[in-house]
């Protein structure tokens, strides 16, 4: 809500100057949906603090229709009170010239460094204390931050996500301001309008001299880019310019592998069966059909998930609408749920469920079994799920909690064991077991695998 | 039967029949056709093809006009309307493809032939302009028409009727459409359905005493049937139905045969024949029958029977009609059930069905074909009353119902009395057979001895645009975008669909107020009302806390009998969007408990005459169920402004003690600042911690539904009086809800209203909820608003944001626009109210979860949240 920029080199009042603010001023600029005064609290030859305070209209912010949908879809939101793109966007409006590194009276100043304070009110980091830290101090800021509880009267609640910071560095003006520009949305990782190619362009702009060497420069030109997959990449090409783009979530390339793993295991399995007709049931983007497109044995493949932005994914990645139309009848995608009986389910040689069944309430399987095992019934089905003694090898996990936050069980391989047992029985399929990925010898493989065959 | 005839001046075919008009071009066959037959019966190719290529006489454009007729017929077809299809059909293999669409559609196919000489077609030919033959093409047509006559029988055709001059054509005078044999749907009961009885001639005697029938058992006959009420509100005798498996495995086939027999000849009762019957009549016709599963039994009581009897059996049985379509098309009785496409057709697979019904093809480790649960997806209109397979109890599913309970095996003869739906029982004297597998035993399900467990949702019912008929309102149109949102809403997210009978409506608030500081007031509500015509409505406070819906069960047999949940306790919780309201499985079932218990010390059950009961709560404290949502939004707005707000104003105060001019700017920041405490304030009164049950209080402000009612045709006044009833059972848990009764247009009761909510909301609370004093209120354009809520100014702040009531704000949010909310929440008022009947009804799972799927589905429409 507001920012203060505070230089206390002999006379401080050149600050003034090289913002272009008169000190004995109260100014305004307009923004999108309100209103930046910029002011001077002080204004001394000793201490010079330029504010800039943002006074946003909670009422035009959210009925303005050019906005963002994050604000209708919330009754109330942080917007008016916190420091976050409108502060950037201040930024940019009321100090473009010095941001820009010009001054017209006093132009020498541009590429002095100065001793410079920043005080931040109310900015939201999405990471905390930790990640703040690690975005200025590479840049030579000495962090200060002070965060309260979200509420005093119930203490269990919690802190906060809102900072009061200090930055202090000796730095030229320009490169304050830019970096506050790019830096301030990335805490926040959100903003209140739409990315385009617009903006990649700006953050390489304002990045300049700074950003290349800064050891987050990903995170921070996904943030800033808000995580849109093809311009992240794109942009980061460009920015890392011979250096190879990297995988955005780097942390989780393990993870990664086991899925790789799991659908060549269930792929390999698919072709002993003589499946000709294969379901792929709970597709998500489509990454198995992909696989298995490219197996003539395999003359009809479908996909199904409940999700129907995946499906659109899967279109895409499949590049459906780029088949001709005998390819087209090839692969076919449904939206549809397994907890619904499906006629158009019927008549395929091969079911797969590859990590499907842990999405689903333990009381709601009885109608997946049904929908797979009742009415598709199919051949063969094969089902793949986490198996949860394997947890222990991974340290961060505490014991008790899921690999994925939807995870609504996680089952050990005796228990998987003693559901597809049941279900074989059932519905008189005769079923076998195996692990998918590296072996523990205690604890079994990181993931397991059922298969069915129909009696 | 067929035939052929060439000089009849009347002839009669099937009412629902597939008419193939044969002959060659110029023949005369659409002016025949327009003789007989109403325009839109006839589907014309010549027509076809011009539609196609606006040429009607354009041979290139024929596979193109064939196809399009092919899809008219069969669309016609499938919704049991005679057609007729008007084409040259000379050849047999343009013939074939009607006859399988006749096939598909169990529709019997009728041969008309125009066999007329080349001459007299070839003069009508040339006295049309637009259609030129070459000379070789009528004489083709003939040759290849005589060449198939000889096969029409073999071809399939049921009836055959050929003319062979104008003449012979013009004197036909009259065509009459017949019944079909199954078409009983003049008669409207009422009936005494019976079970297979398999030679039990005891029980079955047995059977019809208790039901009032006087029955002479020495000479099996009928003397004097009990009277009874009609669907159609006649009285008339009663009628028993038999639905076949009369004979094989008891002790007494040949009585029970002749018992039906005279019964059925007098008009007194009504049979069909089951699969036993049917193969007892091929063995009386010599043909080729294992005598087994219990056929030796019969053969062997037949041993010493005369041939003039033996002969009556086999005129009986093959008389026989495979089902019967009764009272208006609302009942079909056949042996092993119908499947709806089939219902009121006939072919030779409609026999088949009703005779075996439907296997799947795999054979079970009894050696015998597994059998496909055909009323699993069954959503027909039509009640339909079978047997075939016998079941430990007879009940209802998908408004089927399996009325074998397996007599002969030692189980009993069971009878539903239609339109009462009552069902009566007599036991087996005896086991007189062994069933070669376990009776109930069901290869798919664990618990098959319930059939409500066994229901199961159709998505294609779901998914797509969805029209919803209502009985409280117009039809309600789900559009696809919605039912893809709710698709993945509902299985990811919601509760097991079977405890899931309904979702409350949103509810609009007031217009805005244009009383200063205001946005709502009472005054806006007591208009709509007055407006509306209504005389008395009923104040409530409206708690702030979450809507819930709370189920509770007396135990859980309760539970599993009447929802179909196995192993899910004896109720649920759950929120506006169907998600179980507690994360905590323990938490949600001592909750339930606690209400239970409420309930069975103040006797509601007995009172309710019921084991389980649907309330319409509000369930507190907010925070309990929204506490992510405090913490990521409500409760961090405040945090960013309170973290803010101060630094903001000793920056502006130091500017002013340096004489900056930003005194204006520190007032408005300063007035922003307690505009957030207010805001802070204001949230916080709807929050506590929750440590244990006692920490909950739930407010329950309507009883939707118990066994088989729903409460809707009651005042809001009696849900009060009777939920306060149930509150006195846990005090500290179930919360009572402050109302009062206001005469609308009554300037001091309106007075009251509006001190009411003055009070609730000074004291922090969130406002009140205005509704008519019944539940259900239409006015001459359909339903009025159920409910309109008319929230506190403090309360409006967490909606609104903390600056909402700045007059410069309050005039733009004044500017707000009901009518997308209001008819969003009579949509869902009446889909939710539908939802309910159908429950109580006890129609099928799916009929009410579409409803439910609908209310969800809406509430994906976009709408001002705030509203």
């Amino acid at each position: 809500m507001l920012l203060t920029i505070k230089s206390t080199r002999y006379p401080a009042t050149d600050l003034g100057y090289l913002l272009h603010k008169h000190p004995a001023k109260v100014q305004s600029v307009a923004l999108s949906a309100g209103t930046a005064h910029i002011y001077y609290p002080e204004a001394t030859e000793n201490a010079c603090t330029a504010a800039l305070l943002l006074d946003i209209d909670p009422v035009g912010l959210v009925r303005s229709k050019g906005s963002n949908s994050f604000s209708l879809d919330q009754y109330v939101n942080d917007r008016p009170y916190v420091s976050a793109s409108f502060m950037s966007l201040a930024i940019a409006q009321a100090y473009s010239s010095a941001m820009n590194g010009r001054c017209k009276d006093k132009p020498e100043l541009v590429d002095v460094p100065l001793p410079l304070e920043v005080q931040l009110t109310s900015l939201p980091v999405k990471g905390g204390e930790a990640l703040l830290r690690q975005l200025f101090e590479p840049l030579g800021y000495e962090v200060t931050a002070k965060t309260a509880l979200l509420d005093e009267t119930f203490p269990e609640w919690g802190v906060s996500r809102y900072f009061n910071v200090t930055l202090r560095n000796t730095i030229c003006l320009k490169y304050l301001l830019r970096q506050l520009y790019v830096l301030i949305p990335v805490c926040d990782n959100n903003k209140h309008y739409f990315v385009d190619n617009h903006e990649m362009e700006k953050l390489l702009e304002k990045g300049t001299g700074w950003l290349e060497e800064h050891p987050l420069k990903e995170l921070i030109t996904r943030r800033y880019l808000k995580n849109i997959g093809p311009l992240t990449n794109e942009a980061l090409e460009r920015l890392l310019k011979e250096e190879k783009a990297v995988e955005p979530e780097a942390a989780s390339i393990d993870k990664k592998r086991l899925h790789d793993i799991r659908l060549e295991a269930v792929r390999d399995l698919l072709l002993t069966t003589d499946a000709s007709t294969v379901i792929d049931l709970g597709c998500g983007e489509g990454k198995l059909l992909r696989l298995l497109k490219e197996y003539k044995s395999f003359q009809k493949l479908t996909g199904m998930d409940v999700s129907f932005m995946s499906l659109q994914l899967a279109s895409k990645k499949l590049k459906l609408d780029q088949l001709n139309s005998t390819a087209k009848e090839r692969i076919t995608l449904l939206h549809g749920s397994l907890t619904y009986m499906d006629q158009r389910l019927k008549g395929y040689d091969a079911a797969v469920l590859v990590e499907v069944i842990e999405h689903l309430d333990e009381p709601r399987l009885v109608d997946l079994e049904r929908t797979v095992f009742q009415f598709a019934r199919p051949q063969h089905v094969i089902i793949t799920t986490v198996n949860a003694e394997y947890n222990a090898n991974y340290g961060n996990l505490q014991y008790g909690n899921f690999r994925h936050s939807d995870h609504r069980f996680e089952w050990t391989r005796a228990e998987f064991e003693t559901w597809g047992n049941r279900v074989a029985e059932q519905f008189r399929y005769s079923v076998s077991y195996q692990p998918i990925g590296e072996v523990d010898e205690n604890l079994g493989g990181p993931s397991q695998l059922a298969i069915f065959k129909r009696n | 039967m067929s035939r052929r005839n060439s000089k009849l001046a009347h002839i009669s075919i099937p009412e629902l029949s597939l008419v193939l008009l044969i002959g060659p071009s110029g023949s005369g066959k659409s002016t025949f056709a327009r003789k007989f037959f109403k325009p839109t019966e006839i589907v014309s190719t010549d027509t076809c093809r011009a539609l196609v290529s606006d040429d009607e006489n354009n041979q290139n454009a024929s596979a193109d006009a064939f196809e399009l007729a092919r899809f008219l017929v069969a669309k016609r077809l499938k919704r049991g309307l005679l057609t007729v299809v008007d084409a040259t059909n000379v050849q047999p293999e343009s013939r074939q493809d009607w006859i399988r669409l006749a096939r598909e559609y169990h529709v019997l196919p009728v041969a008309m032939i125009l066999n007329v000489s080349a001459n007299v077609c070839n003069i009508r030919n040339e006295q049309r302009k637009d259609r030129r033959l070459g000379g070789h093409v009528v004489p083709n047509q003939i040759s290849q028409l005589k060449k198939g006559l000889r096969g029409l029988r073999e071809e399939g055709f049921r009836q055959i009727f050929e003319w062979q001059s104008p003449e012979d054509i013009s004197a036909v005078e009259t065509i009459t459409r017949n019944p079909l044999y199954n078409n009983k749907k003049d008669e409207h009961g009422p009936f005494d359905i019976i079970g297979d009885v398999h030679g039990c001639y005891d029980e079955l005697c047995t059977l019809l005493t208790t039901l009032g029938y006087e029955i002479d058992k020495e000479n099996a006959t009928l003397i004097a049937a009990p009277l009874g009420l009609g669907s159609d509100g006649n009285t008339r005798y009663r009628k028993p139905v038999l639905v076949g498996d009369l004979v094989d495995r008891g002790p007494a086939s040949p009585q029970v045969l002749s018992l039906v027999m005279n019964m059925v000849s007098n008009g007194q009762a009504l049979c069909v024949p089951g699969n036993h019957d049917a193969k007892l009549l091929r063995y009386l016709n010599g043909k080729n029958v294992k005598l087994r599963h219990g056929l030796e039994k019969t053969v062997e009581q037949l041993a010493d029977a005369t041939p003039e009897y033996l002969e009556s059996v086999k005129r009986f049985i093959d008389g026989l009609v495979s089902h019967y379509i009764l009272d208006n098309g609302k009942l079909v009785v056949a042996h092993a059930g119908l499947k709806e496409s089939m219902q009121g057709r006939a072919s030779g697979a409609v026999k088949e069905f009703c005779l075996f019904g439907e296997t799947t093809g795999e054979i079970d480790e009894f050696g015998l074909p597994v059998r496909y649960n055909w009323a699993i997806e069954y959503s027909g209109k039509a009640a339909v009353v079978y047997g075939h397979t016998p079941v430990p109890t007879a009940q209802w599913l998908n408004n089927t119902i399996d009325i074998d309970t397996g007599c002969v095996f030692g189980g009993a003869l069971t009878a539903l009395r239609y339109p009462e739906r009552t069902l009566y029982s007599v036991p087996a004297k005896e086991q007189y057979a062994v069933p070669a597998r376990p009776i109930g035993y069901n290869h798919a399900s664990a618990v098959s001895a319930n059939q409500q467990v066994e229901q199961v949702i159709d998505v294609g019912a779901l998914l797509g645009r969805q029209i919803l008929t209502t009985r409280f309102s117009h039809s309600i149109t789900i559009r696809e975008e919605n039912s893809i949102a709710a698709l993945e809403a509902m299985s990811r997210f919601a509760i097991d669909p079977r405890w899931l009978i309904y979702l409350p409506p949103t509810m609009s608030p007031t217009e805005s107020s244009n009383e200063p500081g205001y946005l709502e007031h009472p005054v806006e509500g007591l208009r709509y009302f007055r407006e509306a015509g209504i005389k008395e409505v009923i104040c409530e406070e409206k708690h702030m806390g979450s809507r819930a819906v709370v189920i509770v069960c007396k135990d859980a047999e309760a539970a599993t009998k009447s929802f179909g949940v196995v192993n899910q306790g004896i109720g649920v919780v759950y929120t506006r969007t169907g998600r179980s309201f507690f994360t905590d499985k323990k938490m949600e079932e001592a909750f339930i408990e606690r209400v239970n218990v409420a309930l069975i010390k103040t006797g509601f059950y007995e009172k309710f005459n019921t084991d389980w009961v649907c309330l319409d709560a509000e369930l507190m404290p907010w925070s309990a169920k929204a506490q992510s949502l405090l913490e990521q939004q409500y409760a961090a707005v405040g945090a960013a402004a309170t973290q803010a707000m101060p630094e903001v104003i000793a920056s502006l105060e130091m500017a002013v003690n340096n004489n900056v001019p930003a005194e204006a700017l520190l007032e408005k920041y300063r007035r922003r600042a307690q505009q957030t405490k207010d805001y802070v304030k204001a949230y916080q009164q709807y929050c506590w911690p929750v440590n244990s049950l006692d920490d909950y209080k739930l407010a329950p402000f309507h009883i939707l539904a118990t066994e088989g009612k729903t409460y809707i045709d009651k005042p809001h006044e009696w849900h009060m009086k009777e939920i306060a009833e149930i509150c006195a059972g846990d005090e500290q848990l179930l919360h009572l809800t402050p109302y009062r009764l206001v005469k609308v247009g009554d300037v001091e009761s309106e007075q009251q209203a509006i001190s009411m909510w003055l009070d609730l909301t000074e004291k922090g609370g969130e406002g009140m909820v205005m509704k008519p004093a019944n539940y259900l209120t239409t006015d001459e354009k359909g339903l009025i608003q159920p409910a309109i809520k008319i929230r506190g100014k403090e309360y409006l702040r967490i909606i609104y944001g903390p600056e909402y009531d700045a007059e410069e704000n309050l005039e733009r949010l004044r500017q707000r626009k009901l009518s997308g909310k209001r008819s969003l929440a009579l949509r869902e008022f009446a889909l939710g109210l539908e939802s309910l009947e159908r429950f109580v009804a006890k129609e099928s799972l799916q009929q009410v979860h579409q409803c439910v799927f609908g209310i969800l589905a809406l509430e994906s429409e976009p709408v001002d949240p705030r509203l």
